[in-house]
């Protein structure tokens, strides 16, 4: 299952959008569902970097193998693109977006 | 081709291979060096300075095997996103290279560890520290996601292709991706115990 991260329709161009974003609205990061990915690794791999504790991380890891993404964490821009290096050190697909919701 | 790690006590895995097991291990392990390569990153006898501002590159990889490896950080729904996955991958790409590349050669020196043991009827035992073993977890995820995106594997269609017929051409493919998957999953229970 690929599913695209969320992105909301905009009509703006790319140049007004930045102008007008605010600099404290929280990033995420999302790590998105693939066929490949044991799901016991997936866990692992949210009790180990995150540091959650098994419970938190086995229903992350449900998430996002039931609707295909889940955010995994939250906070700066700078700390969200340190936990998707991350993600990819570990082969979990993932990205970052900005949380407009 | 029934083996999984164990828990040593004290901490680390342990696994024990026959000469089969570990020369198939190894050429997977050698394959992913190579496909992983040394990508666009200096030579190693670069200036080290040099060598540490050097950017890497700013487009995905052609290669859908090493795309799913060094995937965009980024959503493609605008140009802004996509200059941001750009930069992102030029300032990341050429460590998660290395990083991926050492993980598959701590296999590599493992298995070649075992070269002067004899495989007697169990096998030779291959013993891995927890640094060792969170390297071959690495190395084992990342050749599953190779030999999984070559397979095209999906959530839908996998079993399919887990009953092919003998003759099918994937069928070793399939039957190695299978394998590192059981090892994998026994490491991982390793990890978490």
């Amino acid at each position: 299952m690929s599913v695209a991260p969320i992105e909301i329709e905009r009509t703006e161009s790319a140049e007004e959008v930045s102008a007008v974003v605010e600099p404290d609205v929280p990033w995420v990061t999302l790590v998105h569902n693939d066929p490949v990915n044991l799901m016991s690794y997936v866990t692992y791999v949210f009790q180990s970097y995150f540091g959650y504790s098994k419970d938190k991380a086995h229903k992350l890891m449900l998430d996002v193998h039931e609707k295909g993404k889940a955010v995994v964490s939250a906070g700066t821009r700078e700390e969200m693109e340190r936990d998707v290096q991350a993600m990819h050190g570990y082969g979990l697909w993932a990205t970052l977006s900005q949380d407009r919701f | 081709m029934a083996g999984r790690f164990d828990t040593l006590p004290g901490g680390g895995a342990a696994i024990a291979l026959d000469e089969v097991e570990i020369s198939i291990l190894r050429s997977l392990a050698v394959q992913l060096m190579e496909l992983i390569g040394p990508g666009d990153e200096p030579a190693a006898d670069a200036d080290p300075l040099a060598a540490l501002f050097a950017e890497g590159p700013s487009e995905p990889p052609s290669d859908p095997a090493l795309r799913r490896l060094f995937p965009d950080a980024y959503g493609d729904e605008s140009e802004e996103l996509r200059a941001s996955a750009a930069d992102f991958r030029r300032y990341t790409e050429n460590d998660l290279r290395a990083r991926k590349r050492e993980d598959a050669l701590v296999v590599v020196r493992g298995l070649d560890s075992l070269s002067g043991e004899s495989a007697g009827e169990g096998g030779v035992v291959l013993k891995l520290t927890p640094d060792e073993s969170r390297a071959w977890l690495g190395a084992l995820n990342d050749l599953r996601l190779t030999i999984g995106t070559r397979l095209e594997v999906k959530d839908e269609e996998s079993e399919q292709l887990y009953r092919l017929p003998d003759s099918d051409p994937r069928k070793p493919m399939v039957m190695a991706y299978l394998w590192l998957g059981a090892l994998q999953e026994s490491l991982v229970e390793t990890l978490m115990a």
